[in-house]
């Protein structure tokens, strides 16, 4: 049973059709990888998908259930998180903090405002578990804004595993990561639970190819082929349109 | 009723007057004055020396309140205000109110804190009687020089240079800038125009609104609110703002006293709800 | 398939890392405590009960200004929304308060005093819906307009509010039945005092509650707050709900103490001073309000002996050179106060070392 479908999606914004028509099917615990040329929508496609956008027309069904009208907040509730391309982090506060927040959220204590942050030991427990499988331990008391690129970018992930997701959509995870602290974090990705279905979008090849079990090519705002990695990879359309530009990419 | 909506209009003009230097201000720096009115306020109380103490005519009064005034906003600009555009919001708030408080002090001490009136020549007193309707002269004058002025500020937004510069910057700043449009000339001389359009309505406006050191203070509700409910995109977002706040203020007032105030409140409360950007801006704005 | 690679820490971690969250449990809740600075500063605030008695009057408007300013800081230095219009709830519940004393609908002033301030919540709540939407510029004018109409309000129905004359033959009845309002207002300060204690107290613990945390979230980074679960509109209403809260106690605090409203109470001078005051003593922390009504109250009292008639010059003249200097600057003369005071909500990079050497690597 598809745990995340969309059928039909599409979003314009005045004259310019960012996605057209685009209809994927997420099996529970996949991986799956959406790739496409630079401003082919992908990030368009996470933006409906995750609420952030309303589309001007097509559904989202989350495990049966038509979200397409919930706001961001209540998808994550419903158990689907996401992690941005460029770093969306709470600057100011540390990662124990952060992991903190997400966790208090989906435990449902957000709203409690008279017990002090740190008396749940459930919670606590949990930071720590997270913050040990993201390799963040060392770094949890430190303000984010001065954690070095790579840190930071596995607290963006990090943060979105606390919400516990049964979907988790990443996008771009690798960018702008150094070549030294590459590694880490694609282990780290490698390392996520089952489980959890992950939808990624990522311009680096290799990882899509070790990661994957099943890619969706986008080009222009539609879905041009989806399928298992050694068919997209053979596919000669493909090859053409968006390997071929790789020169560039 | 008539004569009611002929009042409206006249208000509803001077508003515009006095709200569209703002507006722009607004629209093109992304700038909040809420000193506005202290341009107004100094421009009325020019003409109160002019003409009152001075003896200069009233039809001279009003376009020297006009340069007065200009050159008192260019002045401000290039001294002051030029160091705030980057701030935070919060940040231009307290420097306008800061200034605001200033000149309310200080116009209370030097002119003393009681209301002043603009001696209008004896040919705008009094009303003509067309059809029926009640036209005060004064009123008719406002509306005539107001709707001219309104037209001539369309002709140079539309048909000029500096319009279509101005009008370019508006819409996004960065862009215009790369096009090699010097965003701070327009600026500046954006900004003087429209404190002294600010000036002339509030020589124009004396005798209607009341002139006294706490007009900017009373009065800047009202410039916000046509502010907020025109959009900052346009010349004729305000313009319908400002004509429908003037009736529906007048209107207001005299069918229920008691809550008169209240009707351009509500009006303003009610736009903001429904659409937050103002019910003329282009759904895109900021 | 992706590698499975190591999922969970080892068996022997695990104890690790039961022990290493107790220990970050201690940290947060250590850091929740009351440092020695905070104790100094409210013990010594007691103490001029008895240090400074010929000052009661100008110490009580003092503790309302710092209460009403708190108010303020919890929705500016914490929700990020800038309010002109604060003087709205203070107005409100100032009259309120008035009106149930002089008709003796309520007569013991300490119930009073929270059915105003629960008025002003209810009013907060009504008006935080027009807050949630548009810019800053919309949110300036919503409140400020609010606020005005709230004024215009009350001048029109000066029959019942006493109109520019304010509210007459407003009489308060003993606190607990016991404790007499007295001229040289004893009663009042050690009463107004209190309140702003009891007051503190609630709003810090709010600070450093969850709520308190996804609030600062929020502020910081709206759209990543709610792409983790944080339902954004609701936590807003809460805490401007409270804030309303807050600045009613402190409206009513004044009415209660002075035995008299009046129509300055809803007036953009007071909402502007607010601002002022805040200023001063710096936001995000919540002694910002409290310092900063002092400092105030002090520099007023000073300037009123100069010059009585024109201190709304110099005001104008203070935001102006403030602006000018760069706030950031002046926070940064006042980051010393703050870095005392450090623990209430502002960044902290203590890193306590059992933590840091205990806790595993990956590999």
């Amino acid at each position: 049973m598809a745990i995340l479908e969309t059928k039909g999606l599409e979003k314009r914004f005045g004259g310019i059709v960012a996605a057209h028509d685009v209809s994927i099917a997420i099996e529970q615990g996949a991986r799956h990888a959406l790739i496409g040329p630079n401003g082919a929508g992908k990030t368009t496609v996470i933006n409906l998908l995750t609420g952030v956008l309303k589309p001007t027309a097509g559904t989202i069904m989350l495990d049966g259930r038509d979200i397409t009208a919930l706001d961001p907040h209540q998808r994550v509730r419903l158990g689907m998180a996401r992690t941005f391309q460029i770093n969306q982090l709470f600057l100011d506060l540390t990662p124990l903090e952060t992991i903190g927040l997400a966790v208090s959220e989906r435990l449902g204590l957000g709203g409690d405002w008279w017990r002090l942050v740190g008396s749940k030991h459930e919670v606590t427990e949990e930071i720590v578990e997270i913050a040990e499988r993201f390799r963040l331990a060392d770094v949890m008391h430190v303000r984010t804004a001065t954690l070095p690129y790579g840190k930071q970018r596995l607290l963006e992930i990090a943060l979105a595993f606390a919400c516990r997701p049964r979907v988790l959509l990443l996008d771009e995870p690798a960018a702008g990561v150094p070549e030294a602290e590459r590694h880490e974090l694609l282990a780290t990705i490698a390392a996520l639970p089952a489980e959890v279905t992950v939808l990624l979008i990522e311009h680096d090849m290799d990882l899509v190819f070790s990661f994957a079990d099943r890619i969706s090519v986008l080009v222009n705002g539609s879905l041009f082929v989806d399928g298992a990695p050694e068919d997209v990879a053979r596919d000669p359309r493909v090859r053409a349109v968006y390997l071929g530009e790789e020169a560039d990419a | 009723m008539l004569t009611i909506i002929f009042d409206g209009i006249a208000y509803g003009m001077l508003l515009f007057v006095l709200a569209c230097g703002l507006s722009v201000t607004l629209g093109l720096m992304n700038f909040i004055n809420l000193a506005h009115g202290a341009f107004a306020m100094a421009g009325g109380y020019c003409t109160v020396i002019l003409v009152n103490r001075l003896g200069v005519p009233f039809a001279l009064g009003l376009p020297m309140a006009f340069l007065v005034t200009a050159v008192l906003g260019g002045l401000f600009e290039r001294t002051l205000y030029v160091h705030v555009y980057a701030r935070p919001h919060l940040d231009q708030v307290l420097f306008t109110i800061g200034l605001v408080f200033m000149a309310v002090a200080a116009t209370d001490y030097t002119m003393g804190s009681s209301q002043q009136f603009v001696q209008i020549p004896e040919a705008l007193q009094g009303q003509y009687n067309v059809f029926g309707i009640g036209m005060g002269k004064y009123r008719l004058l406002i509306i005539v020089v107001c709707g001219l002025l309104t037209i001539a500020l369309q002709l140079i937004l539309s048909k000029t240079r500096f319009g279509s510069r101005l009008r370019a910057a508006v819409d996004d700043q960065r862009v215009a800038r790369g096009l090699g449009i010097n965003v701070g000339a327009v600026f500046g001389i954006t900004f003087a125009f429209g404190s002294g359009l600010a000036g002339l309505g509030g020589a124009l406006g004396a005798e209607i609104l009341g002139l006294d050191p706490t007009f900017p203070l009373k009065y800047m509700i009202y410039f916000l609110i046509v502010v907020t409910v025109g959009g900052t995109s346009s010349i004729t977002g305000p313009f319908l703002a400002s004509i429908l706040l003037g009736i529906g203020d007048v209107a207001g007032k005299y069918y229920v006293p008691k809550l008169g105030a209240f009707v351009i409140y509500t009006i303003m409360i009610v736009v903001l709800l429904w659409r937050p950007q103002g019910l003329f801006a282009r759904s895109t704005a900021r | 398939m992706a590698a499975a690679g190591l999922v969970r820490p080892l068996d022997g971690a695990v104890t690790v890392m039961g022990a290493l969250a107790d220990d970050v449990s201690t940290y947060l809740k250590r850091r929740a405590r009351w440092s020695p600075l905070e104790i100094a500063f409210w013990v010594f605030a007691f103490a001029t009960i008895w240090l400074f008695p010929g000052k009661h009057l100008i110490l009580t408007e003092t503790a309302i200004l710092a209460l009403f300013a708190l108010s303020l800081d919890l929705i500016l230095g914490y929700a990020g929304i800038i309010s002109l219009g604060q003087a709205a709830f203070f107005g409100f519940a100032g009259y309120f308060a008035g009106l149930v004393a002089k008709y003796g609908f309520i007569d013991e002033p300490v119930i009073a005093l929270v059915v105003s301030g629960v008025a002003a919540a209810a009013l907060g709540f009504l008006t935080s819906f027009l807050v949630l939407r548009g810019s800053d510029l919309t949110r300036l004018m919503v409140t400020l307009g609010v606020s005005l109409m709230l004024g215009e309000l009350a001048n029109r129905y000066s029959d019942i509010t006493g109109g520019a004359d304010g509210l007459q033959g407003v009489t308060i009845a003993p606190i607990l039945g016991r404790f007499h309002f007295d001229m040289f207002g004893h009663t009042g300060y050690t009463y107004a005092l209190i309140v702003l204690f009891v007051c503190f107290v609630i709003a810090r613990r709010i600070v450093y509650s969850p709520f308190g945390l996804s609030l600062r979230a929020v502020k910081g980074n709206s759209l990543r707050a709610s792409a983790i679960g944080i339902p954004i509109k609701w936590r807003l209403v809460a805490i401007y709900t409270a804030s309303a809260f807050f600045a009613g106690i402190a409206g009513a605090l004044l009415t209660q103490t002075t035995a008299f409203c009046s129509l300055d109470v809803l007036s953009l001078d007071r909402s502007a001073d607010l601002l002022l005051v805040l200023i001063i003593g710096g936001t995000g922390y919540l002694y910002g309000g409290l310092i900063g009504a002092v400092i105030y109250k002090f520099l007023q009292d000073w300037v009123a002996t100069l010059t009585p008639q024109y201190w709304q010059f110099w005001i104008g003249l203070v935001l102006v050179v403030i602006v000018l200097i760069g706030r950031q600057r002046f926070e940064g003369w006042i980051a010393g106060v703050r870095g005392a005071f450090a623990q209430l909500g502002t960044r902290q990079v203590t890193r306590p070392a059992a933590l840091g050497s205990a806790a595993p690597d990956g590999h």
